[in-house]
């Protein structure tokens, strides 16, 4: 082959340019790959449009370099960008956020825990309170029931029974009375309990002429729990009779509603 | 340096290598590119899309066809070409037409090219003593993408000489760069 007859046809130069066919170039690189002087003068063709491609290049150009290039390929990081975690580091992200919400159910427990215990305390404060009532209820109760005993034990208490008249035959009270002492304490433990708006009456009587005085309301009748109610007698009573009445009491007796009478006996 | 070792580094996606080259041939695309687009910054950012592009298309580039600047050389004409053939590249007067050496050579000494801003003594020391048809059918075939044909039926000369009046004008500029 002529190689300087191949060199000035000017297949090189077009080789270069890139306007050549395929085979064409698999040829030119061939018979460099064979003669050196054909590729000596490629790099000669080549240098000669570098030096002339470099002369137009813009005089001020400024290479926005090889960094902007390394972003585009994406073979590093903008830097302007934020960068989300990768995937990897999920699972110490899950761990955290597991850890954090166990943390938060065991302090929401924990204060659930507190406040149930702290509301137990207070009900079993509560209680307690209610306890001690009770026992200094019981203790005064004791107190005045003693009281009471010792009251209807005294030597000057004269005992009056109160029978069951026509209304309720079964129907019975006591008085004792203490006239020194001016009381009379009415036992109404055999009384049935008063329909709403209703009170028993406790009369005082003189016998002739019969006259009736009152000496009282049994009051709270339902909520006593002994039914015995102390009032003030200053009369000369000869009997006791104890009627129903509208709340409040009447001025005189209802006889048709006398629950039990008793005469005082002349000792 | 071995440029064939480094083209195959670059092809086993060799980062390093890839950045020589870059280095090497960063002026070179974008004087081509500034050619067609004759503006500074679109030049500049064209080029780096080049070169984004010969990284992303390595796989396609075989020794056997062609240099590797020539390679690199047609994605960059093909870019700006298609830059200023968009509808989005307004200023039509800045066409494919092959008259920028010509009319850099023409221009008087001491005017400073505001517009293209280019070395343009360094230029016309390179372009000394070269023809017109000559500064018209390098411009065409290396800078324009222009065809041995297009060549042929734009400067009306025989298709068969395109070659050889090309060789020519090449020898003239090989000359100047000599000297």
């Amino acid at each position: 082959m002529d190689v300087e007859k191949y060199i000035a046809s000017g297949v090189l130069e077009l080789y270069v340019a890139g306007k050549l066919t395929e085979e064409e170039n698999m040829e030119v690189f061939q018979y460099s790959k064979e003669y050196p002087e054909i590729l000596e003068e490629i790099l000669a063709i080549e240098s000669s449009i570098l030096k002339l491609s470099q002369a137009v290049t813009p005089k001020y150009a400024t290479r926005k370099g090889f960094d902007d290039i390394m972003v585009r390929i994406g073979e590093r990081k903008d830097p302007t960008v934020i960068q989300l975690p990768k995937e990897k580091s999920n699972w110490t992200q899950y761990m955290g956020w597991a850890a954090a919400v166990l943390l938060g159910v065991g302090l929401v427990w924990f204060y659930m825990q507190n406040s149930q215990l702290n509301t137990d305390l207070q009900v079993v404060e509560k209680e307690k309170e209610l306890l001690e009532e009770q026992i200094f209820e019981a203790r005064s109760s004791l107190a005045s029931t003693e009281a009471l005993l010792n009251d209807l034990r005294d030597k000057n208490i004269s005992v009056v029974p109160l029978g069951g008249q026509e209304v309720s035959p079964n129907s019975y009270a006591k008085a004792y009375w203490n006239k020194t002492q001016d009381k009379v304490f009415i036992d109404a433990q055999g009384l049935p309990e008063p329909p709403d708006g209703m009170v028993y009456q406790v009369w005082s009587l003189k016998l002739d002429p019969l006259t009736p005085t009152s000496i009282g309301l049994l009051d709270d009748f339902t909520a006593d729990d002994n039914k015995i109610f102390v009032l003030n007698n200053p009369n000369e009573s000869e009997a006791f009779g104890i009627t129903l009445e509208p709340a409040g009491g009447s001025a005189s007796p209802n006889l048709e509603q006398l629950y039990t009478l008793g005469a005082v006996s002349s000792s | 340096m071995d440029l064939d070792a480094l083209v195959l580094r670059f092809q086993k996606k060799d980062v390093i290598a890839f950045e020589q080259l870059y280095g090497m041939y960063w002026e070179n695309i974008c004087g081509v590119v500034n050619t067609i687009v004759r503006n500074k910054s679109l030049a500049e950012e064209i080029t780096q899309d080049v070169f984004t592009k010969v990284w992303n298309n390595s796989d396609s580039y075989n020794a056997s066809k062609g240099r590797f600047f020539t390679w690199v050389l047609n994605i960059a004409r093909n870019a700006a070409i298609d830059k200023v053939r968009s509808k989005s590249y307004k200023n039509q007067k800045k066409n494919l037409s092959a008259d920028y050496f010509v009319g850099i050579l023409n221009k008087a000494d001491h005017i400073d090219d505001n517009e293209e801003r280019i070395d343009s003594s360094a230029l016309k020391k390179l372009l000394l003593n070269l023809k017109e048809k000559c500064l018209r059918i390098i411009e065409m075939l290396y800078f324009k993408g222009y065809t041995q044909k297009e060549v042929s039926k734009e400067l009306d000369i025989p298709l068969g000489t395109v070659k050889t009046r090309n060789r020519s004008c090449i020898s003239q500029l090989r000359e100047n760069i000599v000297k």
